[in-house]
């Protein structure tokens, strides 16, 4: 057991995270670190966060023994942490409850959200509706128009979403778009950021909305195999599916924990989202943090099959764990993670996110070299009905090839 | 005292505001920055603030946003932007001002960039993404090397904070002017006067007001209840159309002779 008590009061995790924001947030995130610290101690936020997961959200998530994959990999035994279970299809959903009950109390009835693939917007303005909040969602262009069917859901949901045509038109520049309308709109409105990144109360915030489906692993797993697992499978796009899975282990230092980053199209090509494995420390959105950066310190676009992945920068807490070395981070190709996809589908049943799909690649590898005795979990983050139809046309494209 | 306290000692001697005029360096390609500075030093400018382009200008509005991405489409970055000043160092003598978010300067090392924009006669230095809190990653270094680092307030800081940021600085305090980024207004919220002569109480150095400020009678009633402006957009826009004579009467128009 190790003591692990970051973000420090500053919110830093060694030399990362922080508030790098211009002096107009100052206010609003010290505000909101003062209002969700109170939260926290508040027996009642939690017991309505707490109420809405289980009754709304529907946790507990199962955690499955899968047990035909366990027998194809021929290693350990394969968990598998069922997000995909979760309303609206992954785990972006258990910080979006937590942020928006928290801006409820701080009287902001609006909400701004930045999306990339479709799943925290469709989660953020599923909460707005259910607490009858106004939504509004910045998406780049690039992605409104990959990913069509998530927008007519935030619409049908009542949120309004924008299309950002500024910088490469994609989940950076939503981020930016988000950041500039909050910088003008924090009087009334709270930016429910959905990856542990952003400036300081966020990265901490987010992981401890998101610890539930570590805290829950972690009991379920001790009453079913009377043990802690050997080792613990996240992918990681902003890092917040893997920190609220890792966050609960941290101190068990026999745990192994490993981060999967999209290598897209390998990480020697420039076309990866890989920002742990090939980035650089550098401050963007907020924080300093991995980035995927030239050498001038221009950000750079990202790449993976996966638009859940397809983020150049990655959480602080996750650059300061590479950096302890309490985490272990590999990356996974779109090709590997698309046969992860169908593999999962036909040997279990379960059709994963192509974002989840990296994770049970890498895991796969893992357990082959691990013993019968010993355990493995894979944090399932979400489902893949939102993916068939790209995966449809991969499949198809590769057989008239 | 550096140039820049010289240079405000100098304009209250003379019953002067000061003209703060913005451009983003490498818009136009790198070859007119020099051109540029010496146009806006010859219309009157009392420093001028020089832009470096970035990827992700958070605190940018479209028109500086649309300035960096044509700056980067000329391949123009921090390194070269530093080579040019130093190369064409002595033309001008008005101070100037670095306008740049922290990731290039980290990208460049920090303790390099504050010794090589020295050697190119840079005198200060504003970092729109680094509040007080986070500054020691490179206040120290630009002290030591003389350059000075500009801070900002903004509508939503509250008094005491800013009584606390004026006093960190040697320069001037930037005041937002506006709750939002940089970009033309057609008209400031009400109340702003009152904000800046609380800004000029509660400051122990100049007070500049910019953010927003789009034409000459903008520029005089902001300057009216401070020390001065800085217009980031409007000019930026003008050098972009070549109006030359749009800027002229924009840069001298906090001159005493306009200013009746
Ligand atoms: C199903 C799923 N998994 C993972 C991610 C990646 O985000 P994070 O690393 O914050 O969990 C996303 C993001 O959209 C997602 O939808």
């Amino acid at each position: 057991m190790i003591d692990y008590a970051l973000p420090n009061e500053r919110g830093h995790f060694g030399m990362f995270g922080g508030r790098y924001v211009p002096e107009t947030l100052m206010q609003p995130v010290l505000e909101l670190e003062i209002e969700y610290e109170k939260a926290k101690k508040d027996p009642e936020f939690q017991a309505e966060v707490k109420r809405l997961l289980e009754e709304y959200v529907g946790r507990d998530t199962p955690l499955f023994f899968a047990e035909n994959l366990t027998k194809h990999s021929g290693g350990a035994k394969i968990y598998l942490k069922r997000e995909d279970l979760n309303h609206t299809g992954a785990h972006k959903i258990n910080n979006a409850i937590g942020q928006a009950l928290l801006a409820v109390r701080m009287g902001k009835r609006k909400i701004v959200a930045e999306t990339g693939a479709g799943q925290h917007g469709v989660a953020t303005a599923t909460v707005c509706a259910l607490l009858k909040l106004d939504c509004i969602v910045f998406m780049g262009e690039e992605d409104v128009k990959r990913q069509a069917l998530n927008v007519f859901r935030m619409e049908l949901l009542g949120a309004k979403v924008v299309s950002v045509k500024s910088g490469s038109a994609t989940l950076k520049d939503a981020v930016n778009e988000a950041l500039r309308y909050w910088v003008a709109n924090a009087d009334d409105t709270h930016y429910l950021l959905g990856s542990v990144m952003g400036p300081h109360p966020f990265p901490m915030m987010v992981r401890d909305f998101q610890s539930v489906i570590g805290n829950e692993t972690r009991e379920q797993i001790l009453e079913r195999e009377g043990k802690l697992p050997e080792a613990v499978v996240a992918c990681i796009g902003g890092g917040s599916n893997s920190m609220g899975m890792f966050y609960p282990f941290i101190g068990d230092t026999d745990v192994k924990l490993y981060g999967v980053e999209a290598a897209g199209r390998g990480i020697d090509t420039p076309y990866h989202a890989a920002s742990l494995t090939k980035g650089r420390p550098g401050v963007v959105h907020g924080s300093l943090m991995y980035l995927l950066q030239n050498e001038d310190g221009q950000i750079q676009e990202a790449h993976s099959v996966s638009a859940g992945l397809d983020y150049p920068g990655v959480g602080p807490e996750h650059s300061y764990l590479k950096d302890a070395g309490r985490v272990i981070y590999d990356s996974i190709t779109d090709e590997q993670a698309l046969s992860a996809f169908q593999l999962l589908a036909q040997l279990e049943g379960i059709i994963p996110a192509l974002e989840s799909a990296h994770a049970v690649a890498f895991a796969l590898e893992q357990a082959a070299k691990m013993k019968e005795t010993e355990t493995l979990i894979i944090c399932l983050s979400g489902r893949g009905d939102k993916d068939v139809d790209t995966v449809r046309s991969i499949i198809k494209r590769g057989e008239s090839q | 005292m550096n140039r820049i306290q010289e240079t405000f000692k100098q304009l209250k001697e003379n019953g002067q505001k000061a003209f703060v005029p913005y451009i983003m360096a490498g818009d136009g390609g790198l070859g007119c920055l020099a051109d540029r500075l010496l146009t806006l030093e010859k219309f009157g400018a009392s420093l001028i603030e020089v832009g470096i382009p970035f990827s992700d200008p958070v605190a940018d509005g479209p028109v500086i946003q649309q300035a960096g991405i044509r700056a980067l489409a000329n391949s123009v970055s921090l390194r070269d932007v530093i080579v040019e000043l130093k190369r064409t160092k002595g033309n001008i003598s008005v101070p100037i001002l670095f306008m740049t978010y922290l990731n290039p300067i980290l990208s460049y090392g920090v303790e390099r960039f504050a010794e090589d924009i020295r050697e190119a006669g840079i005198d200060g230095c504003i970092i729109p993404d680094l509040p007080v809190e986070e500054e020691d990653i490179i206040a120290p270094l630009l002290e030591k090397a003389n350059v000075e680092l500009i801070r900002l307030v903004t509508l939503a800081t509250p008094p005491e904070r800013i009584e606390m940021i004026s006093q960190k600085g040697n320069g001037f305090l930037y005041t937002v002017t506006v709750k939002g980024i940089t970009g033309t207004r057609k008209e400031y919220q009400s109340g702003i006067g009152e904000f800046l002569e609380e800004v000029k109480r509660l400051s122990a150095i100049p007070v500049l007001a910019g953010f927003g400020v789009s034409n000459e009678e903008q520029a005089r009633e902001l300057a009216s209840f401070c020390d001065g402006v800085v217009v980031g957009s409007r000019i930026v826009e003008l050098f972009i159309k070549n109006d030359l004579q749009g800027i002229e009467k924009l840069v001298s128009s906090l001159h005493k002779e306009t200013m009746i």
